[in-house]
């Protein structure tokens, strides 16, 4: 076996293959010789099923009357009821633009931070500076929103936070950057941005790590500056990685970051920072209407289905490889 | 490479100052979590910057660590962080080891069933709906079973078993070695830094849990450390200020002090682990 260099034998090669025998015994072995490698799928192919295939066909709740009696199953269907009454609130459109705008404001500020963050920390030369800050930058990233959510409020209150304290030290008023309606947003994509930009920088450097020096090399020897090779080498060889999380932003959109505002939103900025899935919350669990949460829930999945194969099909039909 | 032109010093010396100020951006509030914690109210309030403390009291630590449903939370956050993050490295190697043996008859359609979920989900609500029906509300292991792996970090791990050479993989199967045996002898053993790196992405995950406990436990005896925190933070607001109890002259320092006690595990175990990622090369490596 192992003198053959056939494409066949080589994927074979690494699970035995038994003899060939009947045909309908043939898989029956083959299963038998691969029994422990089919047995430790099996746990994970149960938790898939009960917590991701089934909660799918659990959707459907959307289209019934859900009563807790009768249960997923047996409860009266609805047709698209939810749905009419959903797309007739005022309330739900708001909740469908927080949600959009709070993501957009994320993607145009935080995407570009981290590509910028890993583009100068590749140019230190210094690496112990360099592993000083990487560890730093990384470090909000494995910080609960709760923790980070009581910190902001710490350095942000009106009455005695340092943010605060700083402006009345040169004569501002006081700003409520987390009560006041018009900067709420705004902190939600700044606090974010400084949770995860760091973090976010992981998958650049591994792509900058795998670029050839002798590319540099090269480029040097042709007279190229370090602008020029920043611009003509770096940037078009981690472009695919760009577009790669791109895709992956985009197929986000309707996830606007359900902790984050969970815990820091309060009743006087809900007009602002209500989002698809504090609203799925408060509708569903508060108010006990599963059905129209879960058409809420469903709506939001397939809209971010629908976004993700177009940003793929986007980014194939620019020459780019896609997510899948 | 050496760059000698002035105007690469110049950018050198720029970049070096940009990065230490984001650095320090990125600590400052950590670092002025921990001074507030530990400073008398008196000096809070007529300090307006209290970059060091000129006073150090642990009052407030003393008064949170008197708190019983502080240890009860803990106590909660410790069993689902042990027990799930054991459960969740089974699993993960368990599959990952699987789908990473080429040409096993059917992987890649399970893989794709896998992956699958990243992509579209039914709902917080019916996963909420199944979970109720398990009968796992207000029980601890509504907080460890529904999350029992992580597609992301099976996916990592599954590319860095892919990785090891087959030939080790054959060398045992020919001397009578079975999959488990492979797995246990050979496979976990070459797989330190992966395995490290992915517990403690789980550890974290679990620490951290804030969005299983407030759809799956009511029950404030079952709080984990992160909803303990939160009506701390958040929802006591109105009792400090009840009227001149200790409570209130402690106010932000007791905030403060709950916020350290909840940050401090994960900190104290992030040295250890950063070294593995600081590279980026494994994490990096999902894009595959």
């Amino acid at each position: 076996m192992a003198y053959i260099d056939s494409e066949a034998a080589v994927k074979e090669v690494s699970v035995l293959t038994p003899k060939p025998v009947r045909k309908q015994a043939r898989l029956l072995r083959y299963i038998w010789f691969n029994r422990y490698l089919y047995l430790m799928l099996v746990p994970a192919l149960l938790y898939y099923l009960i917590f991701h295939y089934i909660p799918m066909y659990g959707a459907v709740v959307a289209f019934k009357d859900f009563s807790i009696t009768k249960g997923i199953l047996g409860s009266e269907w609805a047709g698209f009821k939810h749905f009419e009454y959903l797309f007739s609130q005022d309330k739900f459109w708001q909740v469908i633009e927080n949600t959009v705008v709070i993501s957009l404001y994320r993607l145009v500020f935080g995407f570009p931070a981290p590509i910028i963050a890993a583009l100068l920390l590749n140019e230190v030369r210094v690496r112990l500076f360099k592993q000083t800050v990487q560890t730093v930058i990384y470090l909000p990233h494995f910080i609960s929103w709760v923790i980070l959510g009581g910190i902001l409020i710490n350095l942000l209150s009106t009455d005695s936070g340092v943010v605060n304290n700083v402006i009345k030290l040169f004569g501002g008023t006081p700003i409520g950057f987390l009560s006041d309606e018009s900067y709420f947003r705004s902190m939600l994509v700044f606090s974010m941005i400084w949770k995860e930009f760091g973090w976010n920088t992981i998958i650049y450097m591994a792509a900058l790590a795998g670029i050839s020096p002798h590319l540099y090399e090269a480029a040097v020897i042709d007279g190229a500056n370090r602008f020029q090779r920043l611009l003509h080498l770096t940037i078009p060889l981690i472009r695919s990685t760009i577009v790669l999380i791109l895709i992956l932003r985009l197929g986000g959109i309707m996830e606007a970051g359900f902790e984050q505002i969970f815990v820091l939103y309060h009743p006087g900025v809900y007009r602002v920072s209500d989002i698809i899935d504090t609203y799925v919350y408060r509708i569903g669990l508060a108010e006990g209407r599963f059905s129209l949460a879960a058409a809420v829930g469903l709506f939001k999945s397939l809209i971010n289905f629908a976004l993700l194969v177009l940003a793929n099909w986007l980014s194939r039909r620019m020459g780019e490889q896609g997510v899948y | 490479m050496h760059y000698t032109s002035r105007a690469g010093k110049l950018f050198d010396s720029f970049n070096i100052v940009c990065l230490a100020i984001v650095a320090i951006v990125t600590l400052y509030p950590f670092w002025d979590t921990l001074v507030v914690s530990v400073i008398p109210l008196e000096e809070y309030l007529s300090s307006s910057i209290h970059l060091f403390p000129k006073q150090i009291t642990f009052e407030a630590y003393t008064y949170l660590f008197s708190m019983s449903e502080l240890w009860k939370s803990y106590g909660v956050t410790l069993f689902v962080t042990i027990v799930g993050t054991a459960l969740n490295m089974i699993l993960t190697i368990m599959a990952a080891y699987a789908l990473s043996r080429p040409g096993l008859k059917g992987n890649r359609v399970i893989m794709f069933l896998f992956v699958f979920t990243m992509l579209f989900s039914g709902g917080i609500i019916p996963t909420y709906l199944i979970v109720k029906s398990l009968g796992m509300m207000n029980s601890v292991w509504a907080l460890i079973i529904p999350s029992a792996l992580n597609t992301y970090n099976l996916i990592i791990m599954r590319n860095f078993f892919t990785s090891l050479p087959d030939g080790l993989v054959e060398a045992a199967r020919i001397d009578g070695c079975n999959d488990m045996g492979i797995l246990y002898k050979i496979v976990i053993p070459l797989s330190m830094p992966a395995i490290s790196t992915i517990t403690l992405f789980y550890a974290v995950t679990r620490w951290n849990d804030f969005f299983n406990a407030i759809f799956f436990i009511s029950d404030k005896e079952l709080w984990p450390l992160q909803l303990f925190l939160r009506s701390m933070l958040f929802e006591n607001e109105s009792s400090y200020s009840g009227g001149g109890d200790s409570l209130f002259l402690l106010g932000p320092s007791i905030k403060m002090a709950t916020v350290m006690a909840a940050s401090i595990p994960v900190m104290l175990m992030y040295p250890f682990f950063q070294k593995y990622f600081i590279n980026g090369v494994l994490v990096g490596g999902v894009k595959e």
